[in-house]
């Protein structure tokens, strides 16, 4: 088993973790959310490694191919791509609006604003 | 036997009908008074036509849908439920027209609230009496503390406050922690929670479980003042004197004791308890908890504070009658909780008659008072006699079969430890109105009033009834032994 | 019509829900999601009777047979996870008015009701879906919406609980996802009982034991167990009151659901609880939580704040009841699944009362209410005195079952802490009730008018609900029942 015929799961692995990390150790609303589709993108690329076939064809009918790949992950991947990008929409306008009422987007000037008042 | 079952629902429902007219005619205090008295005239008549049932023989009952699988409510009358019952709703009856002296003369707020948590009190005592299943003897008792606690804390200020969280805090607490449990675990290893004379566990049954259980019944009942589960009693002494009087002399505790003579009798049965490993440990802590309780009131100069400690005494009597396992034992058990209950409401309504007429809470201020109160102060040494255990009395009776029990089972320690507490009974309770007859020091001779200032006619009334049937007892015991004598004791 | 049953109480409100965006009026669209979240419950009504009779309703999505296409496959737990939610989001909605029209701007109330209906619609779709890719997709669905929710909290505060909610839960669900992924890699199929038949075979490699941890602490993550509760009270304190009790008798439940399903059809039993040391960890953590949570509720100025740590206390109750591994303890879950439902359900409403006439929930603002606010304070009572186990309540019932599985499996020492954790609920159960009875009035200039209950929609709701606390003590027949069905469905083949 050579470890480098893996290699598309070790970038989602690194991916992976890149992305937490960032959730977790930065302040910034704004780079948290980065953080997050970076985490989320690590799981798409998961999920089309696994579709792939060795030597397979893209999967639409034609004449003369015998091998295709697996279409179905990436039709998931598809749905689950919208719903990341509902995700990052959805928090980006969140942030936006914390901008509005704190004036900052740094998670420890919003715990302070939130602490003294 | 339609008619009968009727009278045991009507003796459920009237505590609601009258919660009813209470907060309808909160605004006429006259009115609502007299729906307290008339409910407790129509509840005292109900509980007797219950008692005429049962002595022709009448199986009272009543059953609701499942609540659970196999597990319904159930309400039944057997002999020490149905004499329960008649004192409880006698001296709701008493009470009432003791309460209506005590709180006008008092000058109490929130009346309204008073009465009406007063009739849901005794609505739940009813159901603990009635309770045919555990189930139904833990909703009860779960919802007479509960109803309780508003007349606990009706002063409403810190002291109150404070009362009324100990008082709930060990009830509830050693209910749910203890008492629950062991419902669970009978329902777990029987698969039934009914009360059968002889007791509910097969032969068979594994004995660290039964011993685990007796434990858990014990210290579950905190209503039972079992020490160390004692410290709710005096805690509810915040209360106002009527509440003392009914609920934490007679109802409260006794729906503690009788609940403990219940399981004893129809969850363990007598043949069986007396087998069990724990049972001696918690008869040496009854032992135990009425010396030194005993002691503790001793100790205490607030009047009402005495009355508690001394009921933790006698209803360790109650307690260590179940647990001796013998028929005289259970007889004194049952005896006791009616005789105890005459001669200690008594005693507090002569406490509060003494606050009302004097202001006086303190033992230490009562030298002397024989003049001012002479009646309270006559009946005070006739009730504290009868806790006593001494002629003319009916206290004398229990005391007689609880001492006749522990000679039966041999344990003299335990014979010694009931003279002893009758003895510090005497000291701390008959030597208040000895000495406020005859003052032995002679000092403050021109303080002490000599005019005669009785409490209001209400209280005084309440006082020479309870006082008449303490002494009435003595002389005819009969009614209440029969009962008593009744109680199905299995092979025992 | 019949045949398409399954699919109903989803698709009212997901049709429903833009369908409404389309109303300009706040109380049309009101009525309109009021009328859209009964049908559903009417639907989820039939359905569960229909499970009753038939068993098992398999429904296939646009025709598609079903390991290819889309299945919807409703057991008795399917039904009455689809009968919880839509009651209580029908309930929620019904006494809602007076409290949105307080606490929401005019020009949002219309989206309000949107994101609503999105909301039951993802829930609603969880609980009847019989495919893994889909259950994401909905768990996403009423996740996003619920962030929108919750963001329109009166309060700033609200947006960053929300904004905290939606980075936990994004996570939890993209655990879920990379879960589901490992068990399409194992298996190459998606729907629920295909996966159960075919995960045995491959059971002990190392990716499906990866992909069942991912699950679990995804789902754990959605359900707030503790350690993973951390979004919870502030999404619950900061949110407007009607999503408070809406989340609060709905959201976590539905995680419930979600982790039973995972660990009791796709991963069978004797991998998920028999092979893994989970049965301890799930005891262990619902211990924790039951005593953290109920800790710091005790401690808490704040009574919406301290109602939320005591939702992380009860979920506790209801993973012990999964941990024990038995289909006892499944059904004491499933009851108290049920059962905290209403009792939640009654407390949040009362607060929103509480909040609607008084402002806030603090036990400094609530001194005296129990003389201002009667009805509402007798409701926050029962649901109180249900939370605690009270016997009589439905709380007593859930207590019952939870410790008697205890003790079936000998586990002595966990019923006590079960029992101990409820004293602590009485505890501050009854600083409430302290507080509102026996404090002491306010001072006269801040004595507030006589009339002071909620609006009648919102305190008949409450009403209701707070006697359904009793009704369930006392009929026990609908949760016990289907609770038991459930249980054995699920487990009977394998355990005692």
């Amino acid at each position: 088993m050579d470890v480098f015929s893996y290699f598309n799961y070790w970038v989602v692995v690194v991916l992976m973790m890149l992305g937490f990390f960032i959730v977790i150790a930065r302040g910034n609303l704004v780079k948290k959310l980065i953080g997050l589709n970076i985490f989320q993108t690590s799981v798409f690329i998961l999920y089309i490694s696994a579709g792939k076939v060795m030597g397979g064809a893209a999967p639409i009918l034609a004449d003369g191919v015998e091998l295709y790949s697996n279409p179905l992950p990436h039709v998931l991947i598809l749905t689950a791509i919208v719903v990341g990008i509902a995700t990052t929409s959805v928090g980006l306008a969140l942030v936006v609006r914390i901008h509005a009422a704190y004036g900052t987007v740094e998670e420890a000037d919003i715990l302070e604003q939130d602490a003294t008042c | 036997m339609s008619d009968s079952n009727g009278l045991l629902l009507a003796s459920l429902a009237i505590a609601p009908l009258a919660i009813l007219g209470i907060v309808l005619l909160r605004s006429r205090p006259n009115w609502r008074e007299g729906v307290s008295v008339l409910a407790s005239i129509a509840l005292f008549a109900v509980n007797i036509g219950i008692y005429h049932s049962l002595q022709q023989g009448a199986t009272l009952s009543w059953r609701s849908g499942e609540i659970l699988p196999g597990l319904r409510l159930e309400l039944a009358v057997e002999p020490l439920g149905a004499l329960f019952a008649l004192i409880a709703s006698f001296l709701w009856l008493v009470t009432v027209v003791y309460a209506v002296g005590y709180m006008r003369g008092h000058g109490e707020q929130n009346q309204t609230r008073f009465y009406a948590f007063f009739a849901l009190s005794i609505g739940c005592v009813m159901g603990v009496a009635f309770s045919g299943n555990l189930l139904t003897l833990f909703l009860f008792y779960e919802m007479l503390s509960l109803s309780t606690w508003p007349l606990v804390v009706h002063a409403g200020n810190d002291k109150a406050r404070h009362g009324g969280r100990v008082y709930l805090g060990v009830l509830l607490g050693t209910s749910i922690v203890f008492f629950l449990p062991a419902i669970i675990l009978t329902w777990w290893s029987t698969g039934s929670l009914s009360f059968v004379p002889g007791g509910l566990f097969p032969e068979n049954t594994d004995p660290r479980l039964l011993s685990a259980l007796l434990v858990l019944f014990v210290f579950g009942v905190g209503k039972a003042a079992m020490m160390p589960f004692h410290r709710w009693l005096p805690a509810a002494m915040v209360a106002p004197t009527p509440v003392s009087a009914l609920l934490h002399a007679v109802a409260v505790v006794k729906a503690g004791v009788f609940s403990l003579v219940k399981i004893g009798v129809y969850v363990f049965g007598l043949d069986q308890l007396a087998a069990v490993d724990s049972r001696e440990w918690l008869l040496y802590l009854a032992g135990f908890t009425l010396l030194a309780a005993s002691i503790v009131a001793m100790q205490k100069d607030n009047l009402k504070a005495r009355l508690a400690y001394s009921t933790v005494s006698q209803l360790a009597y109650v307690t260590l009658g179940v647990l001796l396992a013998v028929p005289d034992g259970v007889t004194g058990s049952g005896l006791h909780i009616a005789m105890h209950a005459f001669g200690k409401i008594t005693l507090f309504f002569c406490a509060g008659a003494i606050l009302v007429a004097s202001h006086k809470t303190e033992v230490s201020q009562l030298r002397g008072l024989g003049r001012q109160m002479p009646f309270t102060m006559a009946a005070f040494l006739l009730a504290s006699l009868s806790i006593a255990g001494l002629p003319p009395t009916g206290g004398t009776w229990s005391k007689w079969f609880l001492m006749l029990g522990t000679l039966d089972t041999g344990a003299l320690v335990l014979t010694a430890a009931l003279v002893v507490s009758s003895l510090l009974n005497i000291v701390y309770l008959t030597l208040i109105p000895v000495r406020a007859f005859w003052r032995f020091d002679g000092a403050d001779e021109a303080a002490a009033p000599t005019e005669v200032r009785e409490a209001p006619l209400a209280c005084c009334l309440a006082i020479g009834v309870t006082t008449a049937i303490c002494v009435a007892l003595f002389l005819f015991p009969q009614p209440l032994y029969e009962l008593v004598a009744q109680i199905p004791l299995g092979g025992g | 019509m019949l045949s398409q049953l399954p699919l109903l109480p989803v698709l009212l409100p997901l049709l429903g829900a833009p369908a409404c965006a389309l109303l300009r009026r706040p109380l049309a669209a009101w009525v309109f999601s009021c009328a859209v979240s009964v049908l559903a419950l009417a639907a989820a009504i039939a359905l569960l009777a229909a499970t009753w009779q038939q068993g098992v309703l398999s429904y296939a999505l646009g025709g598609w047979a079903a390991p290819w296409g889309i299945e919807y496959r409703i057991d008795l737990l399917n039904a009455l996870v689809l009968l919880l939610v839509s009651a209580m989001g029908a309930a929620v909605l019904l006494g809602a008015r007076a409290s949105v029209w307080r606490e929401i701007p005019e020009h949002k109330r219309t989206l309000f009701f949107v994101a609503y209906l999105l909301c039951l619609a993802g829930l609603l779709g969880i609980a009847a879906t019989g495919d893994a890719f889909n259950l994401f997709v909905f768990l996403e669905i009423s996740s996003l919406a619920t962030y929108a929710l919750v963001a329109t909290g009166r309060d700033r505060r609200a947006l960053v609980a929300a904004y905290n909610y939606l980075v936990m839960g994004t996570i939890g669900a993209t655990f879920i996802l990379i879960g589901i992924g490992f068990v399409y890699m194992l298996t190459g199929t998606l729907n629920m009982a295909d996966l159960a038949q075919r995960l045995p075979a491959v059971g002990q490699s190392r990716t499906a034991f990866a992909a069942y941890a991912f699950i679990v602490v995804g789902v754990c993550l959605k359900l707030a167990l503790f350690p993973l509760h951390l979004w919870l009270p502030g999404a619950y304190t900061r949110a407007p009151s009607i999503v408070t009790v809406f989340l609060a008798a709905t959201a976590t439940k539905v995680a419930l659901y979600v982790l039973i399903r995972f660990s009791f059809t796709v991963f069978q039993v004797e991998y998920s609880i028999l092979a893994l040391p989970l049965e301890t960890v799930f005891v262990v953590l619902g211990v924790v939580a039951v005593f953290a949570g109920s800790l710091v509720a005790v401690f808490e100025p704040d009574l919406k704040r301290g109602l939320a740590y005591s939702s992380v206390a009860q979920v506790g109750y209801m993973v012990i009841g999964v941990g024990l591994g038995t289909v006892a303890g499944l059904q004491a879950s499933l009851i108290h699944l049920f059962n905290h439902a209403i009792m939640k359900g009654t407390l949040f409403m009362a607060l929103a009362a509480v909040v609607l006439r008084l402002g806030g929930s603090t036990y400094a603002q609530m001194q005296g209410v129990g003389r201002s606010m009667p009805i509402t304070t007798a409701c926050l009572l029962l649901g109180g005195l249900s939370l605690i186990g009270v016997p009589g309540t439905a709380g007593f019932i859930s207590k019952w079952y939870l410790v008697t599985a205890a003790a079936d499996r000998e586990q002595w020492l966990l019923v006590l802490l079960i029992l101990a954790g409820s004293l602590l609920t009485a505890v501050y159960i009854w600083r409430l009730v302290e507080t509102a009875y026996l404090a002491p009035r306010q001072s006269p200039a801040s004595i507030a008018p006589r009339a002071l209950e909620a609006p009648a929609g919102l305190l008949a709701v409450l009403v209701v609900l707070a006697l359904a606390n009793i009704y369930f003590g006392l009929d026990t027949r609908l949760p016990v029942q289907t609770a038991g069905g459930a249980a054995n469905g699920l487990l009977a083949a394998v355990l005692p």
